[in-house]
């Protein structure tokens, strides 16, 4: 039986991999942690699992469920292992699951003084998980969903957050998350941190308006970059602006036998979403060991702006808007309209999904022909 | 009272570490002081890491004969203390035809600089040369033997191969009183400290004016010039061969864009020149005009993420030279206004520091080689082989540092003080993440090697 390497032992790996397993294929999942389970590991709040698990759940423990799962499923979990090029492994199909990230400040250019007390969500909720109460007033930059849990772990960590600054005229998460977390908390439209101040600890920022919250934290939220750097130096094409592999929707790259999927290819998507993706994959992987299955051409999924990017997750077409935008978001395919919304708000920040089910074509039309997703306003 | 040395230096960059280190090879009690938590800290942190031939440099002046001496030190000794240097090698780019024409006399320069090898390339050359340089290029220079080097790894190396033979090292000392006497010298920190020692070396870099007064002396001012540097992710490494310099003007070599020892590629500097000492921010005019420079020269550079962002000061002062001086009266050296090749100079001035304390009146032996302790630093570039390669248990992914790294980095002669010190000393949080999947465990370990709690480390105690 053929082998399959998965880098990658978060949500999106860990679910290919139980699900290849289901199908009879020999799995080695290659995770750097020493831990598999990805970022939900250290997250320690609800908020997981609800479409791939159906069940909400903590992090922590969505991740333990997962790689249980893995374990008792025979997959060969190696922890410990950083790939550093997929060229020298030995597999007859690799699957990317690298994961995205959060820009850090230095990647969005902020100028100013380079004090403590800087963090992306990601760094604050695990050092909050690990080491537990900071203190302080904090502002949050970006106002979509991961910010708001920001604001709550900054909560835990008995900070105030007197300030979420936002580049839109509103926020991008629902109503009822940002009412619940931070309706107390002013919420700057309009808005970028342009600048830091204080030579060892923040003291304060400055916004684009040229006011000055004073504050002790700052935590850069959302911004997301894939961990593409596998993806890169096996010279996979790149979708510009998600910084992401190019995937057919069957998470084929334009490498024969190399698949990636989770947030590698859509930065960034809840867990459950990633772990879907898993669910997806697997199929197309049984394919390619068995019937040699590959499509010609891999092309990227055409946008016009606003939109973008559009990639694939375990759904269908997920995109994102750059900016608010009233109107109709239309799927076209050389030409004929697939699929077209209602007409609505568009939220930058935040996934939209065009269901594979709701699409009209029924057969897989992708091989050399274009899909372009425009907003018709 | 503290006991007597026969030298103390004031400031540990890679000019004090330098000169502590060479006089720790002489008969001599030698103390290294230094205001900060931490060595190499101050501007010796935060510069463009070449390794400089000197071609450029003003025939004749002190600066040029010291940086071709200390370009020749420097590389012999870096091999062997685990200094990383790479010869990648520079290209001067001419980007219209009065730059161009500037060449032949940038390359008469370096001949009288002792520098034989620059060679004038056409624009075809150039662009073959590097591809990926943005559109108008109409020549340029080879300068195939500047090199770039680990900056951080430098001042460290120093230290330790200075306390390894003696040498001791004060650190959070801050000089700030002086008083001469007949035949020593108190130097008082701000915290009560004191030091008594026969001789002082001054090498407190932007700070090397206000203690040369304090000495009773006079004759530069340092007027500190910002240069803000974008270092870009290691994916952007292919982008260029080797270090891609403007033709210099007199106030500043210009923004260059260098490929560095750890992979990464460095975009910069900026040149400012501001009244406060403290300021190592960056601008948003400075960000600007570096994303402008970049994008005409290596245009697919700025479609990178940027991993760091930073500034350091360059010690100018109203000469345009070195301000070496020598002072018997005084048991007195001054090594000031040591301005933007300071990395390169630095064992040129360690020899220089004796042969200016002889002359100021101290004798001193040299210890025979075979007493003489060496040290190797676990080296950090990229070209290195890197302990995660032997098997250690990686912490920060995207440098690929080991956990027994960053604890070796809290313990030993000249332990870290805050996550600066680690990256410094490992590379351990100076990558593309900036923390975001280590910084907390880089606490944990750090913490549990010295005592102190993970907050302190942080920053937020
Ligand atoms: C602050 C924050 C809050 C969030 N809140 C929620 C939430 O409430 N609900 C929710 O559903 N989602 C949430 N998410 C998103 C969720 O974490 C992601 O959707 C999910 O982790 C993505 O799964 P993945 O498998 O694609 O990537 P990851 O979870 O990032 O896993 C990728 C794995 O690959 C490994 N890896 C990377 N490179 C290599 C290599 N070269 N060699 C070996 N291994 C490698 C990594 O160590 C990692 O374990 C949150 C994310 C953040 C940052
Ligand atoms: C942007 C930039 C780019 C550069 N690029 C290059 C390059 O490519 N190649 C190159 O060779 N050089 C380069 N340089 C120059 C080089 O970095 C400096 O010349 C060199 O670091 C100076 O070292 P230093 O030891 O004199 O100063 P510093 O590193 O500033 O050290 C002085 C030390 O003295 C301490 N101190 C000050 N006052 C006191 C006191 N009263 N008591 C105790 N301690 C005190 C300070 O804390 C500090 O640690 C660059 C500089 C800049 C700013």
């Amino acid at each position: 039986m053929s082998d399959v390497t998965i880098i990658g032992g978060g949500p999106a790996g860990l679910s290919a991999a139980i699900e290849l397993r289901r199908r009879g294929v020999r799995v080695t999942v290659l995770e750097r942690e020493l831990q598999a389970g990805g970022i939900p590991r250290q997250l320690p709040h609800p908020g997981f699992g609800m479409r791939d698990r159906h069940r909400l759940t903590t992090g922590p423990r969505y991740a333990a469920g997962l790689v249980r799962a893995a374990e008792r499923a025979g997959v060969d979990l190696r922890t410990g292992e950083t790939v550093t090029s997929i060229d020298a492994l030995h597999a007859d199909a690799i699957v990317l699951a690298t994961g995205a990230r959060e820009r850090p400040r230095s990647a969005r250019l902020v100028a100013g003084d380079r004090p403590a007390g800087v963090f992306t969500t990601g760094a604050l909720q695990r050092f909050v998980a690990q080491h537990g109460r900071i203190g302080g007033r904090a502002v949050v930059v970006g106002a979509e969903h991961v910010s708001y849990s920001a604001v709550l772990t900054l909560r835990h960590a008995g900070c105030h957050t007197v300030a979420i600054t936002t580049t839109f005229d509103r926020h991008q998460t629902y109503p009822a998350l940002a009412w619940a977390t931070a309706r107390r908390v002013p919420l700057h439209t309009n808005a970028n941190v342009v600048e830091i101040i204080g030579r060892t600890r923040v003291e304060a920022v400055v916004l684009s308006d040229g006011s000055r919250i004073e504050c002790d934290l700052v935590v850069f939220t959302g911004d997301w970059v894939p961990d593409h750097e596998l993806a890169r130096r096996a010279d996979l094409p790149m979708l510009a602006v998600a910084k992401a592999p190019v995937v057919s929707d069957d998470f084929q790259t334009e490498r024969p036998g190399v698949f990636a999927i989770g947030n590698l290819v859509h930065p960034a998507e809840t867990a459950d979403v990633c772990g879907l993706d898993g669910r997806h994959v697997a199929p197309a992987v049984l394919d390619w060991l068995t019937l040699g299955r590959w499509p010609i051409t891999v092309t990227p999924i055409e946008v016009r702006a606003p939109v973008a990017w559009a990639s694939y997750d375990g759904r269908g077409i997920t995109l994102r808007v750059a900016d608010i935008v009233h109107g109709r978001i239309r799927l076209t395919h050389s030409g004929e309209v697939q699929w077209i919304s209602d007409q609505g708000t568009w939220l930058p920040n935040r996934s939209i999904t065009i269901r594979r089910d709701a699409m009209k074509f029924t057969s897989r039309p992708f091989d050399d022909q274009r899909l372009l997703v425009d907003v018709l306003r | 009272m503290d006991h007597q040395f026969d030298v103390a230096v004031v400031g540990a960059g890679v000019v004090g570490a330098a000169v502590a280190r060479e006089l720790a090879r002489h008969h001599l009690r030698v103390v290294l002081l230094e205001s900060r938590h931490d060595v190499g800290a101050g501007t010796s942190k935060a510069n463009t890491a070449i390794l400089h031939t000197g071609f450029d440099a003003t025939p004749g002046s002190v600066e040029a004969r010291l940086v071709a001496r200390g370009y020749e030190l420097l590389s012999a000794y870096a091999p062997g203390a685990g200094i990383s240097v790479e010869t990648t090698g520079a290209m001067l780019v001419a980007w219209d035809a009065e730059q161009a024409a500037t060449l032949p006399k940038l390359r008469d320069k370096a001949a009288a600089n002792g520098y034989a090898h620059a060679e004038i390339l056409d624009a075809d050359a150039v662009g073959d040369a590097e591809p990926h340089l943005g559109p108008g290029v109409t020549g340029g220079m080879m300068v195939p033997d500047e090199h770039i080097i680990d900056p951080w790894s430098t001042p460290l190396a120093f230290v330790h191969d200075a306390i390894a033979n003696g040498c001791e090292l004060r650190t959070s000392f801050s000089v700030d009183s002086v008083q001469i006497e007949a035949d020593s010298t108190v130097l008082t920190a701000t915290d009560g400290r004191s030091v008594r020692t026969r001789f002082v070396v001054n090498a407190a870099g932007l700070h090397g004016d206000e203690l040369h007064r304090r000495m009773g002396f006079d004759g530069f001012t340092v007027r500190p010039r910002r240069g803000e540097l974008i270092v870009y992710d290691k994916l952007a490494r292919p982008l260029l061969q080797r270090t891609l310099l403007p033709v210099p003007t007199s106030h500043t070599k210009g923004v260059l864009v260098a490929p560095t020892v750890f992979g990464n590629v460095m975009l910069g500097p900026t040149a400012d020149d501001i009244d406060d000492k403290g300021a190592t921010g960056s601008t948003n005019a400075g960000l600007d005009a570096l994303l402008a420079k970049g994008h005409r020269i290596l245009p697919a550079l700025l479609d990178e993420e940027v991993t760091a962002v930073y500034a350091g000061l360059r010690a100018a002062t109203e000469h345009s030279d070195y301000q070496l001086s020598h002072h018997a009266d005084a048991r007195y050296v001054c090594l000031g206004g040591i301005r933007s090749t300071g990395l390169t100079a630095s064992m040129a001035l360690g020899e220089e520091a004796v042969r200016l304390l002889a002359a100021a009146g101290l004798t001193a032996a040299l210890r025979p080689t075979d007493e003489l302790r060496r040290v190797h630093l676990t080296a950090l570039g990229e070209q290195a082989v890197r302990p995660y390669q032997r098997g250690g248990t990686i912490v920060c992914h995207c440098e690929r540092v080991t956990r027994d790294e960053i604890v070796d980095a809290c313990s030993g002669a000249v332990p870290a003080h805050d996550l600066d010190g680690i990256r410094r000393r490992t590379r351990a949080l100076a990558g593309r993440c900036q923390g975001f999947y280590c910084m907390a465990d880089v606490c944990a370990l750090a913490a549990a090697a010295d005592g102190r709690t993970p907050h302190d480390w942080a920053g937020l105690a």
